[in-house]
């Protein structure tokens, strides 16, 4: 004697939220039903095992029905199939769309390729996420980034609108778009430190200011690309520099407002004309695509780590650097004060968050 | 396709221009691999003609915005055919291929009290693939000429699907049976077939019965109109695939004439407020200790010894059926009784009993002389306006064995008729032998296997109030109702309505437990639905009985013999577990009873389900004694008396379950009046339902009515292990399968429709019947877990109308599909309510009569006088005999009756417009708006809008109210797949078919403009499947009827503004 068949259709389609997460964890039907009855749930009913692996395949089949819908949500609402109410709608997307942050700090910045699906075994191993929650994910992010690159329009909203996910979920999208166009380079062991927030505010900064978006929003690709325009004036900055009487002054009037305000001012004093080479020296080279990429692990490096080695606080990088900013404006033969308040803008921000005591 | 059934018809005849407007479509598959897109275009077909739609090249989002298509057709068409529209993709080099289907049934349309347009998005069907994208559709018709000039014709006549008068009408006279089938060979099995794809085939198929169903329903409704009604009530249609032998579509229905109730100001859509006044303290009152004793051998002519009767007729030879044949013993016998025209001599039918009184005897002459002119009076609803029903005698049911054969010629099924006819007639003289004129609550059913065909029908055999099937009781019931004769009391309809000395089978009587005037039966079994007065103690459950049979594989004759030997102990068997179940749970009464028996190869399958109550009127149910064949054996009375103690630990549970506490019982009680008027007997029963569980216990056990079982053999203590093996549901939850749960009011908004199919595989070792049995009953107590368990978060909710179908589909696979609704209810004030219930009875009432206006208003409410008036001490005989028109006591008695209601109904009204003004602020919208906003409350955040559209098995949805019915659904699908594997195995096949057709019950409900479907079932699933060819086909067919409710609150604002002008007064005065 066996079951042959054994189906559950309501009108209203039923889901349960627990194994809907279980189902998006990449648990087989059999695990789900071992992972349910651990949770407890038949403790508060009076159900047997066969009664769960029952539920279980219905739900199951419905997910798996939906997931077709899910791939461009705005079907799911207008979709006759399924009658689902709408905040159910949006838990469903939501879900989806949900990644581990474990995972999407493997692929970040990677080219959303064949090839980097292959690696996905890998990065199962490596971070616990099952190969099938991490395929869900990664075609996740390879959808939105196909999606996305043809459209006009502020990126986080067309991601918004477009997968009608919520505006922080939409925020990081739009950040793993950011990076996995421009390949920044993030896998660096000396960029592990990092998680995925803090490159997702990154990317938020360098969207909101360093695209052409945040000049012109009408243009496409426009908060993807850097703005080229932009990249360009920064090699202004180089006179910084480059004119010793500009950096002799710029490092007097720093100096001069950072005295008696820290503890590590000798080491701001001794380090000012390296950490100011760095800076500029990063803005010069944003023309390369190469160095466009190289960009995080530059600021690390070149910036990050001889502050902590002379053991900054973050509170001391935020009044070196605000008074660093501060400074160039009251330089008189500096005259490219606009690039460099874009520029300095993001630096400052990039680094206070990127700065972990 | 053989279009022999539709007659040619003369083409100058041309009343009606359909129209039709294709919109645009969305989500089309991809038809091009190339482009990843779809060059599509439709075709719009009518009858023989058909309209094309320009390509609309490379879109997946097609925006046709066609012109109107004109269809200028005739009547007979318009209700017969179906609007096709099919959606194509064009290719230039080889034929275009089609993306799929869309059926529209346009009968809704000409209506005028329906729908008027029919518009939005459709589901793209196929056969094959299943849903693929969606069409916006608009179709109109336009009637030119005055329709009754065509009699060919039956356009106006409404159809419901709803076992009751539809709630927003009013029955003016209930008319009764009407019945057609039509015949014809099915495409799957002609020869056409063997070179046809699949698909053509499936469309061929689904096409023609959607043509059958049209032609039917046109046939009903011509027959409808020579009654002189328009309107269709329980309207059940199916369909027999006799494969080979052909396909026959049959419908059967109660033809009414209904009057919409013009203003809304009435009912709050409260299912059957059953109050349960109690009844007094009364002692048991068998006076004879005569039990009835099971297990002994089956009687076979005398049926079983309770209300129930039923005599497998069968008839192994094919038509002409004649009576003489000797296998057809028992229907040979039942025609010889008959004659068409029934006379009174026939057991007790016209005589009334001693008891009866004058009363009796006056209605049921009327009655008679009413129902005399029928040839079955039957009625296929299920609940009725108070009143209807003045007895219940108890079921009726009658089963046949029919060899199929070549359906010859499909313009004269007369084959099938014969066949119905024969059952009918024998329905008919069983519930004559009960003493009733009347059967309700009437159904008909068929299994198939191969080349033999079961025949079912069964019902409940009554007495009707005569005054609705009177022509021109309209003028009578409104212009004086003081001249009705007295209705029943409210217990009425349980008292017998047969001779008390001549009693067509064994039972003991007892005086009514609430009037104490009449004999009831121990137990009354019926298929209808608890009678609105009707009161009952604690609450029902649902009970079933399941059997399985095995039976040795045969042909033709003999295997039809066999089968026909099987059916009497097959219900005998189920009809022994319901009573054994029914007592277990200190029960008395069984509604909704629905009993099932499928063929197979090599087994029968019995399942009989109802819900089971205590009836206040009906004596408490003794327990059940165990007793032991061989007494002295020590071993053996051990066993006895563990077993003898579980069944006693169930029945204290069971009471505890369904809080039955009916009142102590005193033994001078009986028969002599009560002096307390029922406001205070009702007080003593809520204080009693506190009382002490362990006296009722001991009233209840050990005594002299308990019921005995005898064991016998291991067989017997097998069924007695199998009857405790049922689990009770768990707390929280409740199930049953009529509309509403008995003891339940508060219903709450929440609704959940759902579908489940199992199917198992039994291995072929060698099973025994107590094996079989153990699967099979395990197979439907492990459903109602997975329901219990999935519906988990409804609590507290009810499973509501549990329709459970079993079929032997293949030689060891055993189907069972359930429909059914799950509802919240509010758990509170359900403790409270039938306390208060009773103290606002009067305003209760007003809110049930308001469906049933005026003759019926009166009615109800001398419904609640009469009791008090024989209380009083007024002998009944004399209440009858001096029914002088004159009578100033009468007359007092229902004014007092009249301004009561009228006081109360003013009351209602206050407090519906007092809630009307506090939410007419927001509110305020004029009437289409309010309308759109609670078809659209649902808004999807996406910015698309896709009505939600509720589904119920039930009549009425909790919390709503129906202002229009916009026409039948009727829909036929066929699902096939040749990738079964692919689809995810035969569940996601099914799984995701089930979800098709819902979806596309849904797009044609809100196309039609509704928001709910009501009375929905699902009346066929048949499935095929083969998995080694990884091939799979389904059949399903659903029906419901599409309605627009409206959330009480939306209702009090749209009434109010339709009724402002009339109506203003009256809310002034109230706020």
């Amino acid at each position: 004697m066996a079951v042959e068949l054994d189906v559950f259709v309501g009108n209203t389609t039923i889901m349960d939220e627990e194994v809907y997460q279980l189902w998006l964890d990449g648990y087989t039907v059999n695990d789900a039903v071992k992972a349910r009855m651990e949770g407890g749930v038949l403790d508060k009913t009076e159900a047997t095992a066969d009664v769960l692996l029952s539920d279980t395949m219905d739900q199951y089949r419905t997910f798996q029905m939906c997931e077709r819908l899910l791939h461009s949500p705005s079907k799911l609402a207008n979709q006759l199939l399924f009658q689902i109410p709408p905040h159910r709608q949006a838990m469903l997307i939501e879900r989806y769309y949900t990644f581990d942050d474990g995972f999407v700090r493997e692929v970040l910045g990677k080219k959303l390729s064949k090839g980097t699906k292959k690696d996905l075994d890998d990065i199962s191993a490596k971070t616990g996420v099952t190969l099938k929650s991490c395929r869900r994910q990664f075609d996740n992010f390879k959808r939105v980034f196909k999606v996305v690159e043809e459209l006009k329009g502020p990126l986080v909203e067309n991601i918004r609108q477009h997968f009608l996910l919520s505006d922080k979920l939409a925020r990081d999208y739009a950040a793993i778009v950011f990076f996995a166009n421009n390949r920044f380079e993030t896998g660096k062991k000396k960029l592990q430190y990092l998680n995925f927030q803090d490159f997702a505010f990154c990317a938020g900064q360098l969207i909101n200011n360093w695209t052409v978006g945040a000049i012109d929003n009408m243009v496409e690709d426009m908060d993807v690309d850097l703005d080229k325009e932009f990249l360009q004036e920064l090699k202004e900055l180089k006179v910084l520099i480059t004119d010793k009487d500009l950096l002799d002054q710029h490092k007097s009037l720093v100096c001069t407002a950072l005295r008696g305000k820290t503890k590590v001012f000798n080491e701001m004093e001794a380090n000012f004309k390296n950490l100011s080479r760095s800076l500029v020296n990063i803005a010069t080279k944003l023309t390369n695509t190469k160095d466009v990429r190289d960009f995080f692990i530059d600021l690390v490096e070149k910036f990050i780590e001889p502050c902590r080695s002379d053991r900054w606080a973050a509170a001391d990088v935020k009044l070196y650097l605000t008074h660093y900013t501060n400074s160039a404006h009251i330089l008189d033969t500096f005259k490219h004060q606009v690039v460099w308040d874009r520029y300095m803008g993001v630096i400052k921000s990039c680094i206070f968050k990127m700065y972990h005591d | 396709m053989v279009g022999k059934t539709w007659p040619i018809r003369s083409t100058e005849i041309m009343p009606g221009k359909l129209k039709a407007k294709i919109v645009a479509g969305r989500h089309l598959p991809v038809m091009d691999r190339a482009s990843d897109l779809t060059d599509a275009f439709v075709e719009v077909k009518f009858g023989t003609t058909t309209f094309k739609t320009d390509v609309y090249p490379k879109s997946l989002n097609p925006q046709w915005n066609s012109e109107w298509f004109k269809f200028e057709v005739d009547d007979e068409d318009l209700q017969d055919e179906p609007l096709q529209i099919t959606v194509l993709d064009h290719d230039t080099y080889s034929a275009n291929d089609a993306i799929g289907k869309v059926y529209i049934d346009i009968d809704p349309l000409l209506c005028t009290e329906a729908a008027s347009v029919i518009s939005g998005w459709f589901p793209i069907y196929d056969t094959i693939h299943g849903i693929r994208g969606e069409i916006n559709v608009l179709v109109k018709v336009e009637l030119f000429n005055d329709l009754n000039r065509f009699r060919q014709s039956s356009c106006g006549v409404k159809f419901f699907c709803t076992t009751s008068i539809p709630r927003s009408y009013r029955a003016v006279i209930v008319h009764g049976f009407v019945e057609e089938l039509v015949v014809n060979e099915d495409p799957e099995y002609q020869w056409i077939d063997r070179i046809r794809t699949p698909r053509a085939s499936n469309e061929a198929r689904q096409r023609l019965i959607s043509l059958m169903s049209g032609e039917l329903q046109r046939k009903i409704g011509l027959k409808v109109l020579e009654m002189g009604g328009n309107a269709v009530v329980g309207y059940l249609q199916c369909f027999d695939l006799e494969g080979e032998s052909g396909l026959v579509v049959r419908a059967i229905g109660t033809a009414c004439t209904l009057e919409k109730l013009s203003s809304g100001g009435g009912p709050i859509c409260c299912p059957h407020p059953n109050t349960a006044p109690a009844s007094n303290a009364c002692n048991s009152p068998s006076k004879d200790g005569k039990e009835p004793v099971f297990g002994e051998d089956l009687p076979l002519s005398s049926g079983p010894p309770t209300p129930f009767r039923s005599l497998p007729t069968s008839s192994s030879s094919p038509p002409p059926f004649s009576p003489s044949k000797p296998c057809s013993r028992q229907s040979s016998s039942s025609d010889t009784d008959l004659s068409l025209t029934p006379k009174t001599g026939m057991g007790s039918g016209g005589s009334a009993g001693k008891e009866a009184g004058p009363l009796k005897t006056l209605l049921r002459q009327q009655t008679q002389t009413a129902l005399e002119q029928r040839e079955f009076p039957f009625f296929t609803l299920t609940s009725f306006p108070p009143g209807f029903l003045v007895h219940v005698g108890g079921v009726v049911s009658a089963r046949s064995v029919k060899l199929l054969d070549r359906i010859h010629n499909p313009d004269e099924p007369e084959t099938r008729d014969a066949w119905w006819e024969e059952i009918r007639q024998e329905i008919k003289s069983h519930a004559k032998a009960l003493g009733c004129h009347a059967v309700v609550g009437y159904s008909e059913s068929t299994s198939i296997c191969e080349e033999v065909c079961i025949l079912s029908a069964s019902g409940t055999a009554a007495i009707l109030n005569p005054r609705y099937m009177r022509e021109g009781c309209l003028d009578f019931g409104s212009t004086d109702h003081r001249f009705e004769e007295p209705s029943p009391p409210a217990c009425g309809f349980c008292h017998i309505p047969y001779d008390e000395l001549n009693m067509p089978f064994p039972a003991q009587l007892a005086y009514c437990y609430q009037c104490r005037r009449q004999k009831v039966p121990d137990v009354l079994f019926t298929t209808i639905d608890l009678p609105p007065e009707g009161a009952v103690t604690g609450k029902g459950c649902l009970i079933q009985a399941r059997l399985c049979r095995l039976k040795k594989k045969a042909q033709g004759e003999v295997n039809a013999t066999a089968i026909s030997n099987l059916l009497p102990f097959m219900e005998y068997e189920l009809h022994t577990q319901l009573m054994n179940k029914l007592k277990l749970r200190s029960m008395n009464a069984l509604f909704g009873l629905r009993i099932q028996i499928s063929v197979g190869e090599n087994m029968l399958l019995g399942l009989a389900s109802a819900t089971g109550v205590y009836l206040t009127a009906l004596p408490a149910p003794g327990g059940i004694q165990i007793a032991g064949k061989t007494p002295g054996d020590l071993n053996n009375e051990q066993h006895i008396s563990t077993i003898q103690k579980r069944i006693n630990d169930t029945i204290a549970k069971s009471k505890e379950l369904y809080q039955i506490n009916p009142p102590e019982l005193t033994e001078e009680g009986v028969g002599s009046p009560i002096p307390e008027p029922r406001q205070r007997s009702r007080l003593f029963r809520s204080h009693s339902e506190s009382s002490d569980e362990l006296s009722e216990l001991d009233l209840s056990h050990g005594k002299k009515d308990a019921f005995v079982l005898e064991i016998d053999d291991t067989d017997a203590v097998e069924d007695i292990h199998s009857l405790l093996t049922d689990a009770s549901p768990p707390s929280g939850f409740y199930s049953c399968n009529t509309e509403t749960m008995p003891g339940i009011y508060n219903w709450t908004s929440g609704v959940q429709m759902f579908t489940s199919v199992r199917v198992l595989r039994l291995s072929n070792t060698n099973l025994t019947n107590q094996g079989l049995n153990k699967i099979f009953t395990d197979l439907c107590e492990n459903l109602l877990k997975s329901f219990y368990f999935k519906l988990r978060s409804m609590i507290p909710c009810c499973l509501c109308h549990l329709n459970f179908t079993v079929a032997v589909p293949e030689e060891e696979l055993v189907q069972v599909s359930v429909t059914a609704v799950a509802m919240t209810f509010d758990k509170d004030q359900n403790q409270e309510k039938p306390l208060e219930k009773s103290i606002i009875k009067g305003g209760s009432e007003t809110e049930e009569q308001l469906q049933f206006p005026l003759e019926l208003c009166a009615d109800s409410s001398s419904t609640s006088s009469q009791p008090s008036s024989k209380i009083s001490g007024v002998p009944e005989n004399t209440s009858v005999s001096t029914r002088d028109r004159c009578s100033t006591w009468l007359e007092l008695l229902r004014l007092k009756a009249h301004t009561i209601r009228r006081g109360s109904v003013k009351t209602s009204r206050r407090t519906q417009s007092l809630a009307h003004s506090v939410s007419s602020l927001e509110h305020c919208s004029p009437l289409p708006d309010a309308r759109s906003r609670s078809l659209r409350s649902s808004r999807s955040f996406g910015g698309s809008s896709v009505t939600t559209v509720k589904m119920t098995p039930l009549s009425f949805l909790p919390g709503t109210r129906i202002i229009k019915y916009l026409g039948i659904i009727n829909m036929f699908f066929i699902r096939e797949t040749t990738s079964l594997r692919e689809e995810g195995g035969v569940s996601g096949f099914l799984h995701s078919f089930i979800a098709e057709v819902f979806a596309m019950v849904r797009a044609h409900v809100a196309a039609l403009g509704g928001n709910a479907v009501v009375s929905y079932s699902m009346k066929d699933c048949v499935l095929m499947e083969n998995p080694n060819k990884n091939q799979a086909q389904c059949l399903i067919n659903v029906s419901g009827d599409a309605v627009i409710c409206v959330r009480e609150t939306d209702q009090e604002q749209m009434t109010s503004m339709m009724n402002s002008g009339q109506t203003c007064s009256t809310t002034d005065g109230a706020t």
